[in-house]
């Protein structure tokens, strides 16, 4: 057998038309049904946050909505969990710096 | 209009509408086959479940748009899963049962008839009140974590983690992901991700699966449970043909990498599950997928003091009777919030708690199921129960809370130098278990290092964070003298 196993083979998926979200300001393909940790890992990105004591780098961890590690900024609002929340056609996600309300800051 | 606590009226809630005979919280395989047995003999039921899609986190499966031709292929049982969609299509076509999906129920108030209180949609923004005159907990388990150098590198994700993204998602976190941590589990997750294309070195399990067979009594429990053994048979299929290696007795006891993982370090362990000096391997990858078997999800009914007890794993669970009852009136529990024992043992539960809720007789065979099941589980949670010794592959820098970035060093400084002996106090000095996950990662991690007695259940008055303006909305009744 020659043919790469993916996860899409193995449940003979045939996807709905894609469409892209916006990720840092460049496009991002996701496909219908995805959430957004999904879209982002599927194109090999693990990290869309930065923590507010270190400012490491953090993604999805838990995959189910329990550990809030993959907080990101969505459409504006900080603090969703991109495991939870479905990627739309034009879904906005930026890196969230910290608490991600640097807008009300003093 | 101004709302008074006393106002009958209070938003969310229709006045008219009778309270149901049974509210079931959670549609995994406990919660499914509940209400629609409840259903079937007949009474009215409200099924509330966090996610869009029923299912649970064993039965989580691809959204529709993705198209999935053969998603038994990501799962065991499946049919059991289908059977009991086409048994709930049937019960919400005749109205006895609502299913309510998106509603995370944050809190209960015990009473006649009971209330329970949820947050509705992805982003929490909705909000609903619903009155039943039973509550079935059937809120499943979430994993437990230990932490280790590196585990907040982006590319560690929780073994459970790794397979809801696939089954949910399609998706993979990286082409070589090592397993890891402790409990059955990881042979599933293992399989799952070779399946699905990834390439997993090892899988690295803490504990030592010949411990099933030490004592007669485990024997006992093995052969009264062959479709185990089949379903662990397969599994080691399935990793011999993608060439998965088994490493019992060790553990990643470091993560490499800057800004995500590229390489792990493997340790033996030995029976304390101290690491052995000398014996670090390192295996280069691009994912880590770990965890330490389940904790059961029982905060809305530890709450309101409902009695508990301690798993052979150390997993605090909510204690019952042989009918499933709570130490609550009107308050029934199944699955793993009444320990962590599977899909087939919750399937089996929530059959007896929905007869028993109904008045009418359970089968003995059901009856005799169950505690072959739960004898099953209580053998495997002896096997993967953490050993004292794990805390040495800790280092002063290591994270054990990771939304509040508390290290080892400030946690050792609480208890050594501050006096700190449980773990509360250390929460209330290091801020450790504060944060966004309220202690669900760093819970078991700091009450080991914290030294404080046996396993007691977290406190946490809310269990989903919830909009303030939903509070004030969410006035207690007055006839129940709370406050």
């Amino acid at each position: 057998m020659t043919v790469d196993r993916t996860p899409a083979r193995l449940a003979d998926a045939t996807p709905g038309p894609g469409h892209t979200i916006e990720f840092d300001g460049r496009p991002v393909p996701a496909l219908p049904g995805q959430s957004i940790a999904a879209a982002l890992w599927a194109d090999g990105v693990l990290a869309w946050r930065r923590t507010r004591v270190g400012g490491r780098p953090r993604g999805a961890f838990c995959g189910i909505g329990v550990c809030y590690d993959c907080l990101a900024t969505v459409d504006g609002q900080p603090n969703r969990r991109t495991c939870l929340m479905p990627a739309e056609p034009g879904t906005v996600v930026t890196t969230q710096e910290g608490h991600g309300r640097a807008d009300l800051a003093v | 209009m101004p709302i008074s606590p006393s106002d009958p009226t209070a938003p969310h809630r229709d006045p008219a509408a009778v309270p149901y005979d049974l509210a079931v919280v959670g549609a995994g395989p406990a919660g499914l086959a509940a209400a629609v047995t409840a259903a079937e003999l007949g009474l009215r039921c409200a099924l509330l479940d966090a996610a869009e899609r029923p299912g649970g986190q064993y039965y989580r499966h691809p959204a529709p748009g993705l198209g999935a031709a053969r998603p038994d292929r990501l799962h065991h049982h499946w049919p059991a899963f289908t059977a009991l969609l086409a048994r709930l299509d049937t019960q919400v076509r005749a109205g006895r049962v609502d299913h309510l999906a998106g509603h995370h129920v944050w809190t209960a108030e015990p009473g006649e008839p009971w209330r329970l209180h949820a947050v509705v949609g992805p982003a929490g923004t909705g909000s609903a009140v619903v009155e039943a005159r039973n509550v079935l907990l059937a809120t499943g388990a979430y994993e437990r974590q230990l932490p280790f150098p590196g585990w907040t590198l982006p590319g560690v994700v929780t073994a459970g983690g790794a397979q809801a993204m696939l089954k949910a998602g399609l998706v993979l976190p990286g082409r070589r992901i090592v397993v890891a941590g402790s409990g059955p589990l990881l042979l599933a997750a293992a399989a799952s991700l070779a399946a699905a294309g990834a390439r997993v070195p090892a899988v690295v399990e803490a504990g030592d699966y010949l411990g099933y067979a030490r004592t007669p009594a485990a024997l006992g429990a093995l052969a009264a449970n062959p479709g185990k053994l089949a379903e662990g048979a397969r599994h080691a299929a399935l990793l011999l043909r993608h060439r998965v290696r088994l490493r019992p007795r060790a553990a990643v006891v470091e993560v490499h990498g800057e800004d995500r993982v590229t390489a792990v370090t493997v340790a033996r362990l030995d029976s304390a599950w101290r690491p052995v000096p000398g014996t670090g391997r390192r295996i280069a990858c691009d994912a880590l997928a770990v965890g330490h078997g389940l904790l059961p999800q029982i905060e809305l009914a530890t709450e309101l003091g409902a009695p508990t007890r301690t798993a052979p794993d150390g997993a605090v669970a909510l204690a019952v009777d042989e009918r499933l009852r709570t130490g609550l009136p009107g308050l029934w529990a199944a699955g793993e919030t009444c320990g962590v024992g599977g899909a087939d043992l919750a399937l089996v539960e929530g059959e007896i708690a929905a007869r028993e809720i109904a008045g009418r007789p359970v089968p003995t065979a059901l009856r005799s199921a169950r505690r072959r099941r739960r004898a099953f589980a209580d053998l495997l949670a002896a096997a993967h129960r953490p050993g004292p010794g794990w805390t040495d592959w800790l280092t002063p820098g290591t994270d054990v809370c990771r939304c509040e970035e508390v290290p080892v060093s400030r946690i050792r400084e609480a208890v050594e130098e501050l006096g700190a002996g449980d773990a509360r106090t250390v929460k209330l000095l290091t801020r450790a278990g504060m944060g966004w996950c309220q202690g669900r990662m760093c819970g078991p991690a700091v009450a080991c290092l914290s030294g404080g007695g046996p396993a007691r259940p977290d406190s946490r008055p809310l269990a989903c964070p919830v909009p303030l303006s939903h509070l004030a909305e969410a006035a207690p009744r007055p006839s129940d003298g709370r406050s």
